[in-house]
Order: C-alpha cells, then sequence, then structure tokens
C-alpha cells in the first residue's frame, strides 16, 4: 500500500469536520466584544491616551489660571465646564489639571514601564534560557538592585543631577528593572525544558530565535500582566518624587503630585486627592483588564473561552483542554 | 467467591452533559451496566469516549462542566444520584471508592502518607489519629509498602509511582467498600510494575470480595484482569458481555477494529489492519450510528437510525444493526 | 542450539570488518551521567549501538534505564561524558558552525507527547515549516515551501486544508503525524521515535505505526524506535537492544531476543507484558518480578539487574556479568547478553 492510498483512506472518514466554521482564528474586536470588563478597559484606556495627547489643546491655561476667590469649590454643576470638578486651594480647576496631568503622567510611567519591561524582560529571558552562570549574574545584578531602597537612590540621583521627566524615567526604568528580570527569567527557565524547545533545538534552531519564536511569546501576556500592576506602581513612586518636591516640578503637574498636594486638604477638601486617585486606579485597573484579556486571546487554546457565556468561564478553566471535544 | 443475586453497583441510562466550547455536548448517553460482588467490569474504551465521565459521575466528583442529566446510579439499594451531598459523602468509602491514575497528585504532597490514609478512619469511624495511624500501617503492610511503620511519616513525593499506586489504593480499600472503582490505575507504570499491581488489586478483590469498575483503554490489561467489559464510543456503550465472548467473537466492528490493530501477532512489513479517521468530537456525533464515520459495515440504514444496544445471545449485546456479518467477515 | 561462548565484549553489535563503508550510526561505550558527588546519577553506561541506513532498531527498557538520555545524545542534546557517536564515520560533536548544522538536517525527533512537543500558538503550516527557519536553503522560496508541506501533510495522512490549523484542534493521533511531518522537512537519514505512540489511542497508534513503517519503505529512513510497547516493537524493529539502569543488557535480531531471550529481565518483561490472550490459564505462570527498578543513584554492584532477579546467586553481587554470545538463527547480529546465568534457548518461558 502507498502513502497516498492510506491518506485516502484517511480522508475517506474525516475527522474533524466542525474545522471550518473554527479554521480562522475570530477578529480580535469581536473577541474583545465578548469580554464587557475587558471592552470597558479599553474604551476607558482609549481616552486616557486622547485626553493625554489632545487634552491640552483644550483647556489653554485652565490648569493654570488662579482664582483665590473661588478656592476649594466642591465639584458642582452650576461653574462651567472647569467647575465641575471642584477646584484646589489656589482656585485652579481640578478638570483642567487633570487633563494636564494626564499628558505628564503617562509621559513619564509609559516610557518608565516599556523600557523596564524590555531591558529587564530581555536579560531575564536570556539568563533563564541558558542558564548557569549568565543566569546567576542576572540575578546578582537584580538582587543588588533591589537589595538598594529604589526611592532612596532616586532622591540622590534627582538632587545631584536636575530633576527633569528624563532622569525619572531613567531612575525608575532601572528600579523596575528585577522584577521583569525575575519574571522573564522564570518562566524561561521553565520552558526551556519544555519538548517544543527540544524540538526546535533538534534543528539546529539558534538560541536567540528559540527565545523570540518559542519563550516570549509564552511569556509575554505574564509580562504584560506584571507590566500594568507596574504602571500603577511606578504612577505612584512618582507621585512620591513629587511629593518630596524632586519629581515633577510645578507648574507642571502629575496626578501623583496631585495625590499628593491635595493630601492635606483630605478632611475639607476631598476632591483635590480622590479625583486624580481614581484616575490612576481607573487607569491601571483598566489596563489589567485588559491585559487578562490580551492573554486568553492570544492563545490559542484558550481563546474559546471568550465566546463562552460569562457565568462558565471561571469553572471551565478546571477542564483541561484536551478533554473538551 | 460469594455472589449475592443483588448486584453491587447499578448503572442504567446514565446521561451526562458537557459545557464545551461549541455549545453543550452530551458525553455520556444512556450508559447502563452493572457489577456483582467478586466480578471485575471493563470499562473500555479510548480516550473521550466518556468511561472516565461515567466513573466520576458514579463517585460524584464530576467536574462543574458537567452536570448529569439523567439515569440512576444505585449502591444498596439507593440511588445516589438522588441523595443529598451529605448522604452521598457518608457512602464515599465505606461503599463506594476510587483509584485515580496519577497517584502523585492525588495525594496530598504535605502530609504524611500514614496521616492521609487513616483519614477514612478518623472521617467514618470516629477513630483518635493514633488509631488511625495504626490502621493505616496495617494497610500499608497490606499493599506491600517495606517497612511501613517508617514509611507512614514519609511524603508522596519520597515514593516511587508503583508505591505511591499501592497507597492509593490502601487508601481506596480501607473501608472495605463495595464497589471499588479503578480509574486507568496503572496507565502511569512501567509493564512489570503494572503486573504487580494488577495482582495486588485481584488478591484485594478476591479477599474483600469487592465489584471492581476497571477503567483502561488497555485491550491486553482487560483480557487479563477482568471478568466482564462495556465497550464504550464516542459516549454510548456500542458492545457488553463477558471478556471472552467479546474477545474471541466481537459483535461490534468498532471492537472487532480494536481487536484487530494490535500489533502483537502482526507481522512486520505488513500494514496494521488500522480504524481509519478518529472518533467523531462529541459536538459532531452523527445522528445515525455514532461509528458509521469509520465503519467498514457502514451503508444507508446506519446513516438513518441509530442501532439499539440489543441482545446477541448468551447475556451479551451490541448496539450495530448488522452484527450478524461480523461472524463471516 | 546454537553455541554459547563467553567474552569479554559488551553486547550490542560486533563492528564488522574494517573495509566498506562505516555505518549510519556507530555508538561505542557512550557514559552520561548527571550531578556529582553523592548525587550522581548514571543515566547511560558503556552503551554501544549501531545502525545502518533504512533500518529500525528498537530500544526497549523500562522508565529510568536511559534510553530518553540516549535519545538526547544521538540528536547532540547531550555531549556524552565519554564514549564515541558516529554518523557515517563523523562525529558530530567535533563539528562546529555550517557542518554542525547541516549535521543536525540528517537527525531529527519525532517526541512521545504531541501535545507538548508542539508549541501550541504555531500553525499546522509554521510548525512543519518551522526547521526551514534555520535552514534557509532546504526549501528556498515561499512558493516552494507551500508547495512542501502540503507533500509533507498528504505524506503522513492529513488534508492540504489542515496547515492552517493550530495543534488544538488536532486529535492526537493528527498532532502526532504533523510532529511526523516536521521531523521529514529536513529529508533526515535518522528519525529517532522516543516513545511516539505511547500517548496515543490503541486505533489511532496502528494507523500512526502504519505511516511510520510507509516512510521507511518509501524514503529509505532508518529508525530509532523507543518504547516500551513490546509488541510495538516487534513489529517494527529489525534488531532489539534491551537496556536496564543505563547498559545494555541484550542485543540481537527481533527474532532472536523475542523468541529466544538469553537475558531474565527480558523474559520477565516479556512475561509482564499483558497479551490479549482471554484463557485464564496464563495468569498464575506470570513471572513477577521482585520490587521495583532501583534507583540510578545508588547502582547495586556486580550484576545491576541482581536485585530483582530470581536467578540471582553470590556470584552476581561481587563480578560483573559477561557478555554471552549466540549465533542468530538467521543472518544477522549476534544474540548477545550480559549474564552470568543466561537462559537456555528453552527455558524462557518456563
Amino acid at each position: 500500500m502507498t502513502t497516498a492510498e492510506t491518506s485516502a483512506a484517511d480522508g475517506a472518514a474525516p475527522v474533524n469536520d466542525t474545522a471550518p466554521a473554527r479554521n480562522r482564528p475570530p477578529r480580535w474586536w469581536r473577541l474583545l466584544g465578548r469580554d464587557r470588563a475587558a471592552a470597558a478597559g479599553a474604551v476607558v484606556l482609549t481616552l486616557v491616551v486622547l485626553v493625554a495627547l489632545f487634552g491640552r489643546l483644550f483647556i489653554g491655561d485652565h490648569a493654570q489660571r488662579q482664582d483665590l476667590d473661588a478656592s476649594l469649590r466642591p465639584p458642582s454643576l452650576s461653574d462651567g465646564v472647569y467647575g465641575l470638578l471642584g477646584t484646589d486651594v489656589l482656585g485652579r480647576s481640578v478638570l483642567a489639571r487633570l487633563v494636564d496631568a494626564a499628558a505628564t503622567t503617562l509621559s513619564v510611567a509609559v516610557p518608565a514601564v516599556l523600557c523596564s519591561l524590555v531591558i529587564g524582560s530581555a536579560l531575564g529571558l536570556w539568563a533563564g534560557y541558558h542558564g548557569g552562570r549568565r543566569e546567576s549574574l542576572a540575578m546578582r545584578v537584580a538582587d543588588i538592585i533591589l537589595s538598594f531602597p529604589s526611592l532612596l537612590i532616586a532622591v540622590v540621583v534627582l538632587y545631584v543631577f536636575s530633576p527633569s521627566a528624563l532622569n525619572i524615567v531613567l531612575i525608575l526604568t532601572v528600579a523596575r528593572i528585577p522584577v521583569y528580570l525575575r519574571t522573564s527569567r522564570a518562566e524561561a527557565a521553565e520552558l526551556r525544558s519544555r519538548l517544543f524547545v527540544d524540538a526546535a533545538r533538534t534543528f539546529g534552531t539558534p538560541s536567540r530565535h528559540i527565545i523570540h519564536r518559542h519563550i516570549l511569546p509564552i511569556a509575554l501576556p505574564t509580562l504584560l500582566t506584571v507590566a500594568t500592576l507596574d504602571f500603577c506602581f511606578v504612577m505612584l513612586t512618582e507621585s512620591s518624587l513629587s511629593f518630596l518636591g524632586i519629581g515633577i516640578q510645578p507648574p507642571d503637574v502629575s496626578w501623583g503630585l496631585m495625590v499628593a498636594q491635595g493630601r492635606q486638604y483630605l478632611q475639607t477638601a476631598w476632591w483635590i486627592t480622590v479625583l486624580p486617585g481614581l484616575a490612576i486606579v481607573l487607569t491601571t485597573v483598566s489596563a489589567t483588564l485588559l491585559a487578562a484579556w490580551a492573554r486568553i486571546a492570544t492563545d490559542p487554546a484558550q481563546r474559546w473561552r471568550l465566546t463562552l457565556p460569562r457565568k462558565r468561564r471561571g469553572a471551565s478553566a478546571a477542564v483541561p483542554p484536551e478533554m473538551i471535544p | 467467591m460469594t455472589t449475592t443475586s443483588a448486584p453491587a453497583l447499578d448503572v442504567e441510562g446514565l446521561c451526562v452533559d458537557l459545557s464545551t466550547p461549541s455549545g453543550t455536548v452530551r458525553a455520556v448517553d444512556g450508559v447502563s451496566f452493572s457489577v456483582r460482588h467478586g466480578r471485575t467490569l471493563a470499562l473500555l474504551g479510548e480516550s473521550g469516549c466518556g468511561k472516565s465521565m461515567t466513573a466520576l459521575s458514579v463517585v460524584g466528583l464530576l467536574d462543574p462542566t458537567a452536570s448529569v442529566t439523567g439515569g440512576a446510579v444505585r449502591v444498596r439499594g439507593k440511588d445516589t444520584l438522588r441523595l443529598s451531598p451529605a448522604e452521598r459523602r457518608k457512602l464515599a468509602g465505606p461503599v463506594l471508592s476510587i483509584v485515580f491514575q496519577d497517584a502523585l497528585t492525588a495525594l496530598n504532597p504535605v502530609q504524611p502518607v500514614g496521616r492521609q490514609i487513616g483519614e477514612p478512619f478518623r472521617i467514618h469511624r470516629g477513630l483518635s489519629r493514633r488509631q488511625a495511624e495504626e490502621k493505616a500501617i496495617e494497610l500499608m503492610t497490606r499493599v506491600g509498602i517495606p517497612e511501613p511503620r517508617q514509611r507512614a511519616k514519609s511524603y508522596p513525593h519520597q515514593f516511587s509511582g508503583g508505591m505511591r499506586q499501592r497507597l492509593l489504593i490502601a487508601m481506596a480499600v480501607a473501608l472495605d467498600p463495595d464497589v471499588l472503582i479503578a480509574d486507568e490505575p496503572t496507565t502511569a507504570l512501567d509493564v512489570t510494575v503494572q503486573a504487580q499491581i494488577m495482582r495486588l488489586l485481584r488478591d484485594l478483590q478476591d479477599e474483600r470480595d469487592m465489584a471492581v469498575v476497571l477503567i483502561t483503554h488497555d485491550l491486553a490489561v482487560v483480557a487479563q484482569r477482568a471478568d466482564d467489559v462495556v465497550v464504550m464510543y464516542a459516549g454510548t456503550v456500542v458492545e457488553q458481555g463477558t471478556v471472552h465472548d467479546v474477545f474471541t467473537s466481537p459483535r461490534h466492528p468498532y471492537t472487532r477494529g480494536l481487536l484487530d490493530s494490535v500489533p502483537e501477532d502482526a507481522e512486520r512489513g505488513r500494514p496494521l489492519p488500522a480504524v481509519p479517521g478518529s472518533p467523531p468530537e462529541l459536538s459532531a456525533v452523527p445522528p445515525g450510528c455514532v461509528f458509521q464515520a469509520r465503519c467498514p459495515l457502514v451503508r444507508e440504514r446506519c446513516v438513518r437510525e441509530r442501532p439499539s444496544l440489543r441482545s446477541a445471545g448468551d447475556g451479551r449485546s451490541a448496539a450495530c444493526h448488522f452484527s450478524e456479518e461480523l461472524d463471516r467477515a | 542450539m546454537p553455541e554459547s561462548r563467553a567474552t569479554t565484549a559488551t553486547p550490542g553489535p560486533r563492528a564488522e570488518g574494517t573495509d566498506g563503508p562505516p555505518p549510519l550510526l556507530e555508538v561505542r561505550g557512550v557514559t552520561k551521567s548527571f550531578g556529582s558527588g553523592r548525587r550522581r546519577l548514571t543515566a547511560l553506561d558503556g552503551v554501544d549501538i549501531q545502525l545502518g541506513r533504512g533500518q529500525t532498531l528498537g530500544l526497549v527498557g523500562e522508565s529510568g534505564c536511559g534510553k530518553s538520555t540516549l535519545a538526547r545524545v544521538l540528536l547532540g542534546l547531550e555531549r556524552p561524558d565519554a564514549g564515541t557517536v558516529r554518523y557515517d564515520g563523523v562525529d558530530p560533536f567535533a563539528l562546529r558552525g555550517k557542518e554542525l548544522l547541516n549535521w543536525r538536517r540528517r537527525v531529527q525527533m519525532v517526541f512521545q507527547d504531541p501535545y507538548a512537543s508542539l508549541n501550541a500558538r504555531m500553525s499546522a503550516a509554521d510548525l512543519i515549516g518551522e526547521p526551514w527557519r534555520t535552514h534557509r536553503d532546504v526549501v528556498p522560496d515561499a512558493k516552494a515551501r507551500e508547495k512542501r508541506i502540503r507533500e509533507l501533510l498528504s505524506l503522513v495522512g492529513l488534508r492540504e486544508s489542515d496547515a492552517h490549523r493550530y495543534p488544538n484542534e488536532f486529535s492526537g493521533g493528527q498532532r502526532q503525524r504533523i510532529g511526523i511531518a516536521r521531523a521529514l522537512a529536513l529529508d533526515p537519514d535518522l528519525i529517532v521515535c522516543d516513545e511516539p505512540v505511547s500517548a496515543l489511542d490503541l486505533s489511532v497508534q496502528a494507523q500512526v505505526l502504519n505511516v511510520l513503517s510507509e516512510l521507511q519503505s518509501r524514503l529509505g529512513v532508518a529508525y530509532v524506535f523507543i518504547s516500551h510497547d513490546l509488541s510495538v516493537v516487534r513489529y517494527l524493529s529489525d534488531r532489539v537492544t534491551v537496556m536496564y539502569l543505563g547498559k545494555v543488557i541484550e542485543h540481537g535480531e527481533t527474532e532472536d531476543v523475542f523468541e529466544r531471550p538469553q537475558h531474565p529481565y527480558t523474559a520477565a518483561l516479556m512475561a509482564a507484558a499483558p497479551v490479549l490472550d482471554t484463557s485464564r490459564a496464563t495468569h498464575d505462570q506470570e513471572i513477577q518480578l521482585k520490587g521495583e527498578i532501583p534507583s540510578p543513584f545508588d547502582i547495586p554492584s556486580g550484576c545491576r539487574f541482581r536485585t530483582r532477579c530470581r536467578r540471582a546467586e553470590d556470584r552476581c553481587a561481587t563480578e560483573a556479568p559477561p557478555a554471552v554470545v549466540r549465533e542468530s538463527k538467521g543472518a544477522g547480529d549476534a544474540h548477545t547478553a550480559l549474564c552470568h546465568f543466561p537462559l537456555e534457548a528453552r527455558s524462557a518461558w518456563a
């Protein structure tokens, strides 16, 4: 019998005839629509980014314009657009300041998170995949960075150099590298013993290609989840620095700085602190929801979960994918 | 071997539904069988045929995505499917118990094994920790663990695969169950160890007059170990009878195909008579005969009408419209 | 009865005359251990094997016998501590750069677990074509690649439309076919099959075995076929090598080993493997082995099988067993075993 006949015999009894419907992975926006929480997160994030990019065009100098007569006004509908969210102690519009701060905050937090993510992950994947001396070296570096109180270094460095946005980004990047380094090292060390990595090695695939093709795509969702959580941390650290006077310098303003500045009025004027705090939380939560969604949506074996009715999704995680026909 | 007239376990028309990506599917469809004390019944089938699902619904350990939608499971005259969870828990151990395939995940990794094996005695008989531990050591001796007194303080990972399986068996037979369900008990083990475990199970069964339900995909294990066999395919029973009858003259083309594809006596270089294709997805089980897509005897009637399980003489039955033709084939 | 004689040689194929081309694969005295000091695990201890083009060598043994480590050495994934590996007389561990890459093409592997060995995020076409991303000159342009993928898919009995589906959409047997197609992508001389069907259902297992033997007769590829399932090994192999705790304890032509095993371990393995015979008479004659395979951290002195052997005597604990060599019934490799008290030709099943 020839192989052609073997395959013909197999063809005569088609095995997976439900296949065509599942042949193409569903469009990502359709998957996003299935997960309402993630969709809401996506909407919020889009809004935040749009505000950060274009908000300043609309608010003019409202973020800086002082009006001592209008000091500490609570949020109300009767004071026009800029009074919607109340005013701070100098009578500046909280709404305008939130919009202005969005740009500053994101321009610090996003580059800081991205840089530490890229550098930390690259080092960690490399170290974890190769193991041995390279791994110990990378881990010692991470330990050293972690063993210094990062705020202390920040204070020293920013005191010596000028507290510019670029320096803040640099400091935050270095301080957060160990987080990604450790996570990605652990993932890579686990993945390097997987059979498909062995399979790739039997073809003679160079290490950097194995890392890029087999390890990174699987580790990435985890790293992105860590990054979104870290986003929150970075914003808060930046606010601590601003609070100490070595972070964002007034008249620039960031959400963290707003929280810090409003703290003394918390008893009397909650909106000055709570609203920027809320902005930080909303942004972070949205990013986290989106990361959780992306984690499932990028995995072909998990993607179908998003098509399930919501209430069952949690429970079905207990069923191994191969049990599900 | 005493054989009481009432079966130790009687499953009738069991149906289990499963939620999957493509909607709700029927994973077990009208499965019936019964086992008497001292007998061994094998549930034979390939992965996804519903044999494990059947076993798990009998002991009430189904995953939340699956639910029993019909049928009855009778032990000691009670239908366990109609019992409250608390009443059901009372049966787990003294009446029904199960041995799992993967002994490493079935044992708690952070508790000494002696305490785990003694657990059933503390729950069901209210023994003290010390008394339970004594019982556990007795059981460990019985299942052939060397130096049981010292080993009772060890943790699961300190045992070899075969020894862990013995521990699981000890736990399962602790309360002298009427029915022992063994879900692929030796699949993960080496052949020489497999033979030892199978011998142990048989000795325990003879000693305690248990009914054993052996779930397996291994034809040879069924041939050597079981009295009766239920062959399952795509959630349904396609053939049942004594092992000797079914294996010497199968009445369903699927059973026949399985038996033929064992390379045991195959001549080198000649293709094995394989069953083409693979089982249907549960979401796409055809309306007619479940085996039609792979069957050499298939004809128009099979597509139209699902064959029911009908008697094929001598207490055996098969679900095939044309089972008579298999004798001639 | 063929004459038996004791020699100092280890079992395994005897080196044939110095003339003639070297065999496709020749392994001599390969030793590999992991760890050090008291935690030293000896995975391979002086293993010899040999394989000609287009032939199949069955490698049998229980878990921990070193067969998977041997497979990794054959693929160059582990470097042996001692001993030599030669492909057509060439030592792959001495190769570098482009030569090493060229050698890689000639040896491929089919893995046991068709779930874990395929990256779930790649489609069937990507998986099968993955080797070409490293070996770019094999199939130069995209069009030829697509055509070759279609060919490979049909060669292993899959449909062309399967190319764009992901592993989770395939059954176990189909995944294993993808694994085989991937191993074929570089047109290798040798495929090491590590338990390729043991994770598959029986009815599907036969299909995959058929694909493997079909490919051998069409493409002339050689197999090292690792399995614990004796019936599968017997069906596929020309010669059989039995390993126990890192050592080859018996080797010979398939029929010789299965019909007239010399080593008590081989006989016990065969007796322990359940057979499809429903007549219960066979039951009580099972040769039950005592206990389980000893820890590879602490290998017994003398004969390493003695702790479980029914025939063991004092001598087995002190002296390493000699190689017993018997002529093959047919033509081919001599039938050798490492044992002080080998089984006689007829007593194996007694």
